[in-house]
């Protein structure tokens, strides 16, 4: 099994601090811009890194992920490129966890075994597949597991204590709340709401708790740092790219650094937040 | 367990046919689908809902659709006898009420007081927008933007029966980015939100109950053509986009093996200009909205835009039984082109006097192809699923007349 999340989170915990998560779309809006953000996200301060593999149909997701997949489609990433991404990054950096996040189609496309021994050989630590929850198990999350990757769960508001060891049985290296039950990059959670939830998970693992959807400003990231092991920012990463493009929709100058300044400040927000 | 010498007894209990179907969506709505499940479980053994269903089946939807002799039809093209199920008469003129009046008297039993669906066409819209004003829950239909402006006339029906139209913009705007978006309002508005879904596709258990609802038009089938004929029918002909019409017709027929069954999908331009919606002759088997079906897809596994002039046909996806089905050769899946579907829409109007709906028009025009083939005793039953009126913009714009 790959350690590198353990070994993260056992870090973060000895320096008595949360975790930052940043969740970057492959390929958006260029595979070289892209590969420029995600190989500087460390110094940055990610201290883990989820890497969105675009789909067509991201069913999960709001209108800027939406986007940012498209973009990344629409300049020609496929998950064979998403893979040699992150074998590119393990040449640099051989401790930051990467977490490869998306829908189950385009791996089914590619072939369940094929693409385990791919991700495995590319430094992948672990998967989050939005549409595939315990019920379908057989598919890919054993399979993975087996093949030494994490099988990272979200669990969601609407996962009650009943349901919850079901969602909980084959996940490792971390669980992912979902803080609110709608789409990505909505609405801000409410921390009082989350800071319960993470207790209620905690009752049910050992696992670190990294939450997520909605938190888009170094205070939000804070406030979630307070309650939670770790907090994830994806959608305000995503606007960032956005927002650095020209009226073309291509990089700019701007693009790779803007990204990262905002990293930045997320990261300060989240190292603060128990001082 | 599935009964291996039935091809009637799927889905198994995770809600698979074979390797299709089963339940891919996000945790979020996963405690939903099993709600639901237990709901349509406990709905399918209580009398009171079958009767109550039965009772605006009949009184409100106007079951049973007739049984029609297309004997002009028939004549014209010189073989086999033609008859048509008459599902473009009942209230809002396609055989979708069926299942909307079924779903929507489930989501009354499961308390839920907000209704939402896609749509493609519009006439799952107006369905669902009809039997929500019945009930008086209010109604919002996501469609495609492409959809609304080759649709008005059902977009305009919708709202005068008070549902709320969104237009999708994401994707090319059809039916499966209406399909997107309605999950995604569902995932955001979980406690009170019943989301109607237009075909017998999505996860588990919809493929079931949609086909369950529809297939009163098979069951109704099966009797009036004892009555006219005194035997069964020797083919079925239904046209498919996400198959729920077909599905409806077929499976009260699937273990009857004396009965050809033909599901006709929409070859567009044709299959080899790759702007079709043929997902079962030219796609290959994947994921999404739900289930594992045969999708038209890129190698690298993205969904591509399905092509057709119906808008109802055009979903780059099938209902996973239908897969299932064709797998084990049980049902013949043919395409049909733009071409052949609007002639056969006005050969329809010109000897029956019934301007058809563009998808049923895809199963005539395979009914013309086949019928003249066959012996004059043979019997080819039709499901008529939908009227034309919709479609006259469509038809008239192909033929270069502004209305």
């Amino acid at each position: 099994m790959s350690d590198r999340i353990e070994a993260r989170f056992a870090a973060l915990a000895s320096e008595g601090r949360a975790g930052l998560v940043t969740f970057v779309m492959a390929g958006d809006p260029d595979q070289e811009t892209s590969q420029a953000i995600i190989d500087g996200l460390p110094e940055a301060g990610a201290d883990v890194i989820e890497i969105g593999m675009p789909f067509s149909d991201p069913m999960a997701d709001g209108p800027i992920i939406q986007a940012g997949g498209l973009r990344a489609l629409n300049a020609g990433q496929t998950l064979r490129k998403t893979l040699a991404m992150v074998a590119a990054f393990r040449k640099r950096d051989d401790a930051t966890p990467i977490v490869l996040m998306g829908y189950y189609n385009p791996i089914y496309s590619f072939g369940v075994d094929a693409f385990l021994k791919a991700a495995v050989e590319a430094g992948v630590d672990g998967l989050i597949i939005v549409d595939l929850p315990p019920e379908e198990d057989d598919e890919l999350c054993i399979p993975a597991v087996e093949a030494g990757l994490n099988f990272i769960r979200l669990a969601t508001p609407t996962t009650d204590d009943a349901r919850l060891p079901a969602v909980l049985r084959h996940t490792s290296g971390f669980v992912y709340y979902v803080s609110i039950a709608g789409i990505t990059g909505t609405r801000a959670p409410d921390v009082s709401v989350v800071s319960q939830a993470v207790e209620r998970l905690h009752r049910h693992t050992k696992l670190p708790i990294a939450v997520g959807f909605g938190i888009s400003t170094p205070q939000n990231a804070a406030a979630v740092a307070k309650v939670a092991d770790a907090a994830v920012v994806g959608s305000a990463i995503i606007r960032r790219v956005a927002e650095t493009l020209d009226d073309a929709g291509r990089a700019t100058p701007e693009t790779a650094p803007g990204v990262l300044s905002l990293v930045k400040d997320l990261a300060a927000g989240v190292r603060g937040a128990r001082q | 367990m599935q009964n291996l010498n039935s091809y009637r007894g799927g889905p198994d209990e995770r809600g698979h046919f074979g390797i299709y179907g089963g339940r891919y969506v996000a945790e979020t709505l996963m405690p939903l689908i099993l709600e639901l499940e237990q709901a349509y479980k406990a709905a399918k053994d209580d009398d009171a809902f079958a009767s109550e269903l039965a009772y605006w089946l009949k009184h409100y939807v106007g079951r049973p659709s007739p049984l029609y002799f297309a004997e002009r039809m028939t004549r014209e093209l010189g073989g086999a006898k033609v008859y048509f199920k008459r599902d473009e008469l009942n209230h809002t003129g396609a055989h979708k009420i069926n299942n909307c009046m079924g779903q929507i008297l489930l989501a009354r039993r499961m308390g839920k007081t907000r209704i939402i669906a896609e749509t493609g066409a519009g006439q799952h819209g107006v369905a669902t927008a009809t039997v929500c004003a019945l009930f008086g829950l209010p109604c919002t239909v996501y469609m495609g933007k492409t959809d609304i402006e080759r649709q008005q006339p059902n977009v305009y029906r919708m709202n005068l029966l008070g549902a709320e139209v969104i237009p999708v913009t994401s994707g090319a705007g059809t039916l499966k980015d209406a399909m997107n978006e309605a999950l995604r309002d569902w995932v955001a508005n979980v406690e009170n939100t019943y989301y109607l879904i237009g075909t017998a596709a999505g996860p588990h258990p919809y493929p079931e109950l949609v086909r369950d609802f529809q297939s009163v038009i098979g069951d109704e089938a099966k009797v009036q053509m004892q009555e006219a004929e005194g035997r069964l029918p020797d083919t079925l002909v239904a046209c498919i986009g996400g198959g729920s019409n077909a599905i409806g017709l077929f499976h009260p027929f699937l273990d009857d093996p004396d009965v050809a069954i033909v599901g006709v999908e929409a070859a567009g331009h044709g299959i080899d200009s790759g702007k079709h919606a043929a997902s079962l002759t030219a796609g290959r088997p994947g994921v999404l909205h739900g289930n594992r079906t045969y999708l038209l897809q890129t190698d690298d596994g993205q969904i591509v835009e399905a092509h057709s002039i119906s808008a109802g046909l055009d979903y780059p996806g099938i209902g996973p039984e239908h897969s299932w089905l064709k797998d084990t050769g049980r049902v013949q899946y043919v395409p049909v082109t733009d071409d052949e579907a609007l002639a056969a829409f006005r050969d329809c109007a010109r000897l029956e006097g019934i301007i058809p709906a563009l998808e049923p028009a895809h199963a005539l025009a395979y009914v013309t192809k086949l019928a003249p083939t066959l012996p004059k005793d043979h019997i080819i039953l039709m499901n008529l699923c939908g009227r034309g009126d919709k479609d006259i913009y469509t038809v008239a714009s192909a033929e270069g007349v502004s209305l």
